[in-house]
């Protein structure tokens, strides 16, 4: 009985081994492929990349003047992802110093925290004043935080809204509504719009999401019937607005600021000088927000 | 622990000095794992440094809060429940009968573990979403006029309910469990059964009788481990079946969102999952997870 005990274990184990190694070899071959599909669809943008800034030139801005250099990290409010992706391209192109810009795209409460926790940032933009206003309190923030764009919320049905939502009073009874947190900015001028419409939805047919990308992904991927979002964030073939009355609307304002902590102030003033410049604001116009005031 | 056992041996010191030596573990490797403990334990003592102690009570019994508990024991207790009714004839079936493309089923099976879970809730929402594979006519046969459309309840949808949380949490843990019992299924030594087969016994008395016994350390320990991972879950549960109060949003997930204002509540919710955890990880241990 003993002497046949140890290759048995041995054999036990052996297949999942083998299994795991498959799934390893599977994921690994899998991320591979990406990597190299995601390099060959990248190598022609970042050979334009010369092109692009031979463009500004052109246009006035001579490369390669940029003072700034390194690197940056900004923390930014989710609904900047599209204007803020853009708006690197023409930094990186005008700045040819700065090798990286790292964004980090989430809620601009849970950004805040996270700032407030410590974590390396040169600059911050907010999707609101309050969660700026607690970085202004602590201390965190160099010089006066600027308004730079803003912004309102839409309804956000699926594609053909199947459930003919015409407005917020439909929203009571629509089945599920997907809204931001109520600590998150989004969630929090939607529970706003909501009382002031008069409407409630029941408490078991909200789905909170933890920043406005996932709230409308329960939306565009999910099951959710509706969903209150910004303007900008109805993008995409899946889902279409259902707009909100300018009476019964929110107005969301961007604040940005250099923090006092930043490793990089001299980028960082540079980078926000980019965003309340002239081709910052086109890309954010591009991407539907409202001018700062 | 490692220090000599207080047995009497000869008076030869060279003899016990020797021993002594070849017992005494080496220090690197003793360090390495110290770090390794370190690592675990001084998180936790940043969570209970950070708690507010003072409001503890008051935190763990708002009526989200409360929703939150209730609903994570439901789920998660269901989840380790529907891990051992699918997961014990699929670890058997996989121990004990040969088919083409078992390593194939098995990399199947191991997926949910090497996924992340947010992939998984996106991979859950094209099966059983409104508009999924299987979901999709669900819903369909279910809704007025189709051809279960007379059952009660109206239309059967999986998002946004406890039973899609249930889902999503399964679909997360059932790795564990497969894994523990096959293994253990396969170190079992098969002559019991032999010889049960031989006296006569039935397959099902046998398994009930001979098997179930054998492997129920193992059975044991994978339900465990699929319950701690289903009381865990959150990247699954919040893709899949949203994060609705009361019926979906489990403790990870009102975690995840209180971190955000109300930090304090967050951390209380914190601390019961991990004492939760500790208790019956720690009550477990001992009497099965160390034989299996």
């Amino acid at each position: 009985m003993r002497p046949t005990e140890p290759p048995a274990r041995r054999a036990a184990h052996a297949p999942w081994g083998r299994a795991l190694v498959t799934v390893a070899v599977g994921v690994l071959g899998a991320l591979g492929v990406l990597a190299v599909v995601g390099c060959s669809a990248t190598s022609p943008t970042s050979s334009t990349g010369p092109d692009g800034s031979a463009t500004t030139a052109a246009g006035g801005v001579t490369p390669g003047t940029g003072m700034a250099s390194g690197t940056l990290t900004i923390p930014a409010a989710a609904s900047l992802t599209e204007p803020f992706t853009a708006i690197r391209t023409s930094f990186e192109a005008a700045n040819p110093g700065v090798t990286d810009v790292a964004f980090s795209f989430d809620s601009s409460s849970r950004l805040a925290e996270q700032i407030r926790q410590g974590a390396p940032a040169d600059v911050f933009a907010s999707a609101d004043e309050a969660s700026m206003a607690t970085l202004v309190d602590a201390g965190l923030v160099a010089g006066t935080p600027q308004v730079f764009a803003r912004n309102q919320l839409a309804i956000v049905v699926k594609a053909g809204n199947p459930r003919s939502v015409r407005g917020l009073a439909d929203l009571a009874s629509v089945g599920t509504v997907s809204l931001c947190g109520s600590e998150v900015p989004c969630g929090r001028y939607a529970d706003q719009v909501l009382q002031r419409a008069g409407v409630s939805i029941p408490a078991d047919e909200v789905t909170r999401g933890p920043n406005v990308k996932a709230t409308l992904g329960a939306v565009a991927d999910g099951d959710a019937d509706a969903g209150i979002v910004y303007v900008t964030d109805v993008t995409g073939d899946r889902v279409e607005a259902v707009s909100i009355p300018a009476d019964q609307n929110a107005v969301a304002s961007y604040p940005i600021a250099v923090l006092a902590e930043a490793r990089n102030p001299g980028a960082a003033q540079a980078f926000v000088a980019q965003v309340l410049g002239p081709d910052g604001q086109a890309a954010l116009r591009a991407a539907g927000f409202l001018p700062p005031s | 622990m490692a220090t000599a056992t207080p047995v009497p041996r000869p008076v030869d010191h060279g003899a016990a000095t020797r021993d002594r030596a070849r017992r005494r573990p080496p220090v690197a490797v003793v360090g390495v794992a110290a770090l390794g403990v370190l690592f675990f334990a001084l998180p936790l003592v940043g969570l209970l440094q950070r708690a507010s102690w003072s409001t503890l009570a008051a935190d763990l019994t708002t009526p989200e809060a409360r929703a939150a508990l209730r609903l994570s024991l439901v789920c998660s207790l269901s989840a380790a429940a529907l891990s051992v009714l699918v997961g014990l004839p699929l670890a058997w079936t996989l121990a004990r009968v040969p088919f083409p493309g078992k390593p194939l089923v098995r990399a199947l099976v191991l997926l949910p573990l090497v996924l992340p879970p947010v992939v998984g809730g996106v991979a859950l929402l094209g099966a059983f979403a409104r508009r999924g594979i299987v979901g999709g006519p669900l819903y369909d046969w279910t809704s007025d006029g189709g051809p279960l459309g007379w059952l009660p309840g109206g239309p059967i949808q999986l998002t946004f309910t406890t039973a899609g949380a249930v889902m999503a949490e399964t679909f997360v843990a059932l790795p564990f469990f497969v894994i523990t019992v096959e293994a253990g299924l396969r170190t079992m030594d098969t002559r019991f059964e032999q010889v049960a087969a031989t006296l006569g016994a039935r397959r099902w008395t046998t398994f009930r009788r001979v098997t179930l016994p054998l492997v129920a350390p193992s059975v044991v320990a994978g339900a465990v481990l699929a319950w701690a991972r289903a009381l865990g879950e959150f990247g699954a549960t919040i893709t899949f079946a949203g994060n609705v109060q009361g019926r979906t949003q489990t403790l990870p997930l009102a975690v995840y969102l209180f971190l955000e204002g109300r930090q304090d509540a967050a951390i209380a919710l914190s601390l019961v999952l991990l004492a939760v955890s500790l208790v019956v990880l720690a009550a477990l241990r001992d009497r099965w997870l160390v034989r299996a």
